[in-house]
């Protein structure tokens, strides 16, 4: 018999699967309900810290991985990972990929003609500390078009990998801008029912902008947490 | 007192933009939602090595898709074999119509030949961890649209209750229109005590071989995944 401490399911706010505004889910997504199962240790466990996946530089600079500084606004972004009781996860890898300042990405696949930046690659890593915290310096990604409809434009956005401390946990997600005005009519944001697409845009923070270096904005990212069993009191008969 | 009274009165380094509903907005604290990978996470997400779970190569990974210089990612951390039987496993990830969708990802989590998961949240002391295995991997498809992983028959895992797992591989599926990470498993043909799985006994059975790697006359073992239509991929609520 094993000890399993289930995690809270998915939020009711997620998006669908289906969400036929986003063209590619059409035929991409299941069409069957998902199948409740009982948690076991296979969905309470995960890899943990990230040491003994992956080894060599962390890469929380992604403006100082190549020969000159890239083009482009440079900011910092920074936050915490919670679950969603508000407490923090420690020594967990976020990794992070973005397009350069003009919305292009380095991909062979991204034949958009905006300029790629030989000083700007756009992938990184971080791990938490031990309240959660995470901190980066990049620069802040332009919108790019894409094939989803006539004109169509992604906001500007950075894309986020959790592994979190669990399999259950695992998030991928993307981070958007607050001064943005295509996150509204973006259909993969808008997947995602409002308000809970909200909690998706950044803020920009006067507090963590650094004189005369960067811009600050700040991302929290929520996690499934664990539920808890119920409150024994043992001092009924006191 | 009117905004500009109030805004009058603090310093001008001290003052701070609106307040917005955005992430950092207690009213909607929540779960961060689920985004895509979209196609272009070759540069930032599989890495050399990662799906290989035995030895040291460049499995999982997709180089050819970006410039050399552009390969920032970690390499997988030095190991030695780990106990047990090395397999590979295989497959392809169709759409609707059958194709084989070219921007997908295939994550895995497993437990080790014992049966122990390597991690903190797998207490047990009846199965020993093994120094070599981490259980994790992420392979990105390839040209032909074909995951691989090499790595080690799982052992047996604690269910609910009294029951045993029969041996298999928690694995999440990502790519350019999944807005949501999805989440299946692998289990073998012929496996030790898939008659009575607590997990497959979840399933209904017509559709409980959708979740049965093959073995091939290579001896590799085949799991192809269907996200919709006729052979539609069993999914899991976690
Ligand atoms: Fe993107």
């Amino acid at each position: 018999m094993s000890d399993v401490m289930p995690y809270t399911r998915e939020d009711a706010d997620f998006a669908p699967s289906l969400s036929t505004d986003y063209r590619s889910t059409v035929d991409r997504s299941p069409r069957e309900p998902l199948i409740m199962i009982p948690p076991t240790l296979t969905e309470t466990t995960g890899p943990g810290a990230w040491d003994r996946l992956m080894v060599g530089p962390s890469g929380i600079d992604l403006t100082a991985q190549h020969k000159d500084v890239p083009q482009g606004q440079r900011i910092i972004v920074s936050g915490r990972v919670l679950d969603d009781r508000g407490r923090a996860v420690p020594d967990t890898v976020i990794e992070i990929w973005q397009a350069n300042a003009s919305g292009r990405y380095v991909h062979s696949v991204d034949n958009w003609d905006a300029p790629l930046d030989p000083n700007f690659t756009g992938a990184g890593r971080v791990v938490t500390d031990a309240e959660g915290r995470y901190s980066y310096v990049t620069i802040r990604p332009g919108a790019y078009p894409w094939g989803n409809h006539m004109n169509a434009w992604r906001p500007g956005h950075i894309h986020l990998s959790l592994l979190g401390p669990a399999f259950a946990t695992r998030l991928v997600t993307q981070m958007y801008f607050p001064d943005d005005p295509l996150i509204e009519i973006d259909p993969i944001a808008n997947a995602v029912p409002m308000p809970a697409r909200q909690r998706m845009v950044g803020r920009f923070d006067i507090k963590t902008t650094k004189p005369a270096w960067a811009l600050g904005y700040l991302f929290d990212v929520v996690l499934k947490g664990r539920n808890e069993t119920p409150f024994e009191d043992h001092d009924h008969d006191h | 007192m009117t905004i500009e009274t109030v805004v009058a009165n603090i310093p001008l380094e001290d003052r701070e933009s609106a307040p917005r509903l955005d992430n950092q907005d207690p009213t909607i604290f929540g779960q961060t939602p689920s985004q895509t990978v979209g196609p272009f996470f070759h540069y930032g997400l599989p890495w050399k090595g990662g799906a290989d779970l035995v030895g040291k190569s460049d499995m999982g990974a997709r180089p050819d898709l970006f410039g050399e210089e552009h390969y920032v990612l970690n390499l997988s951390a030095p190991t030695g074999i780990p106990e047990g039987e090395v397999i590979e496993i295989a497959g392809q990830i169709f759409d609707a119509k059958g194709v084989a969708i070219l921007d997908a990802m295939i994550e895995i989590w497993q437990a080790n030949a014992a049966g122990r998961y390597a991690s903190v949240d797998d207490t047990r002391e009846d199965a020993p961890l093994d120094p070599h295995f981490v259980g994790f991997g992420r392979a990105s498809v390839d040209p032909d649209g074909i995951y691989r992983f090499r790595t080690i028959m799982p052992g047996r895992v604690p269910g609910p209750g009294n029951t045993l797992q029969a041996p298999h591989l928690a694995v999440s599926v990502f790519g350019r229109g999944l807005l949501n990470r999805l989440a299946t498993r692998m289990y073998f043909q012929d496996g030790d005590g898939n008659g009575d799985d607590p997990v497959l006994g979840a399933v209904p059975d017509t559709r409980r071989q959708t979740l049965i790697a093959r073995r091939r006359d290579d001896g590799h073992w085949w799991f192809d995944i269907h996200l919709q239509g006729e052979a539609e991929t069993v999914f899991f609520a976690l």
